[in-house]
């Protein structure tokens, strides 16, 4: 199990445009992915998963994985929120 | 799991109706309405009142009837309120009047210094007392949100769960456009209620009855299906897991054994389903949701066709033995 904690730096949180760049880049991995918010715990190649996290501006996640490629696919994933997903 | 966050002004938003209704408002001590209810029980504050204050349960809610409204007319027409006003020395989350009984106004002065909410209802004592009861305990009740989409297939509800991408969405897009109910897509959020029924709903008002299908994006189900074809909560009774078809796995067959999958410490029965292209799964789900109804009406297609099979050998046994091996056509 490989996990990483990240915050959000985009202004507008995660909406529908990142939910789904964070599912096109989980599902490129076979581990299985998932973002935690607080206690809740989703499955990061759900786009409804993701939106349902409410996560918006500053909000502390953490990202974990389990599998062959987990310490890959945790990198791959946080790269995202570090590149604020590609806005602004 | 982290604890249950609850305040006083919470109780007072809680969009209730019907046989749950509290119809509670506030009287005073509004600055104390973020107070948080760490408790779902209640007290009735008989002997703290009369100045007895050992093993008081002053963190929950005090519940006053009849009897707490009498005995502190009679303090106030003693002319002493003193010792009543010293339960204020506790945080307590509220005072709740029934029978639309308004306390006292030394009393509520003092409710307002002490920033204690005094809410009143019109309920009965004992009517209050059983519907907040129902609803603290709902709201209490233990978590869990599980991936997968729940739909009420003839009147049963249906978990499916199983890997992304294995169709649990499509399976359930089929489900609605053959009449049934959708109540949440991708994210369930299951309660454990009295500690023997699971609750599943949507995680989330906004995102709920919308779906992701892949080619397609999110749609609402609402708008395309029309309110019918949603649902906001429904008990969880089968678990459908879908799963890529393994050659290698040995899958049930007849049906006897039952499986059942441990959510939230209730055994809830789990059928594997293999997916593979040309299976039908909805028509699948369907027959499963119907056997799982006429299972609960006590009739269980696999157990007593087995019953048959063995009355028929036994039958067949007998036979042979009264008219001899040769004579057995």
């Amino acid at each position: 199990m490989t996990e990483k904690s990240v915050s959000i730096k985009n202004r507008a949180g995660i909406h529908a445009r990142p939910a789904a760049l964070i599912v096109q880049t989980a599902s490129k991995f076979k581990s299985k992915i998932f973002i935690e918010k607080n206690s809740d715990r989703i499955n990061a190649k759900s786009i409804m998963g993701i939106i349902t996290l409410g996560a918006g501006f500053g909000v502390e996640l953490r990202i974990l994985a389990e599998g062959e490629d987990e310490a890959a696919a945790v990198e791959a994933v946080a790269l995202l929120f570090d590149r604020k997903f590609e806005e602004e | 799991m982290d604890t249950v966050r609850f305040s006083v002004l919470d109780l007072l938003n809680l969009d209730l109706r019907e046989h749950n209704a509290l119809n509670l408002r506030c009287l005073g001590g509004r600055k104390g309405l973020g107070r948080q209810i760490s408790v779902p029980d209640l007290n009735r504050p008989g002997l703290a009142l009369s100045g007895f204050f050992d093993a008081f349960a002053f963190q929950r809610i005090q519940v006053f009837g009849r009897g707490e409204y009498a005995y502190l007319e009679k303090l106030e027409r003693e002319g002493d309120l003193g010792t009543a006003k010293r339960i204020f020395e506790f945080e307590m989350p509220c005072c709740i009047f029934t029978h639309s009984l308004t306390p006292q106004a030394e009393f509520l002065a003092a409710a307002e210094d002490a920033n204690c909410p005094i809410l009143q209802t019109d309920l009965s004592s004992s009517e209050f007392v059983g519907r907040i009861l129902r609803v603290l305990s709902d709201i209490f009740a233990p978590k869990t949100t599980i991936h997968g989409v729940l739909a009420e297939v003839f009147g049963i509800g249906i978990l499916l769960t199983g890997d992304s991408g294995v169709g649990k969405s499509e399976t359930a897009l089929e489900l609605i456009e053959r009449g049934h109910r959708l109540v949440a897509d991708d994210v369930v959020e299951i309660r454990c209620v009295n500690g023997n029924y699971l609750m599943g709903q949507g995680a989330n008002k906004i995102v709920g009855h919308h779906m992701e299908i892949r080619g397609l994006g999110i749609i609402n189900v609402t708008h395309l299906f029309g309110v019918g074809a949603i649902r906001d909560k429904k008990q969880i009774q089968l678990v459908c897991n879908l799963e890529e078809w393994d050659a290698e796995k040995v899958y049930d067959r007849i049906g006897t054994d039952e499986k059942t999958v441990d959510i939230l410490g209730v055994n809830v029965p789990q059928l594997d389903i293999p997916v593979k292209p040309g299976r039908n799964i909805p028509i699948i789900i369907e027959t499963a949701a119907m056997n799982e109804r006429l299972k609960k009406m006590g009739y269980h297609s696999a157990k007593e066709f087995n019953r048959n099979i063995l009355r028929w050998l036994e039958s067949e046994n007998a036979r042979a033995v009264y008219f001899g091996q040769d004579d057995n056509l």
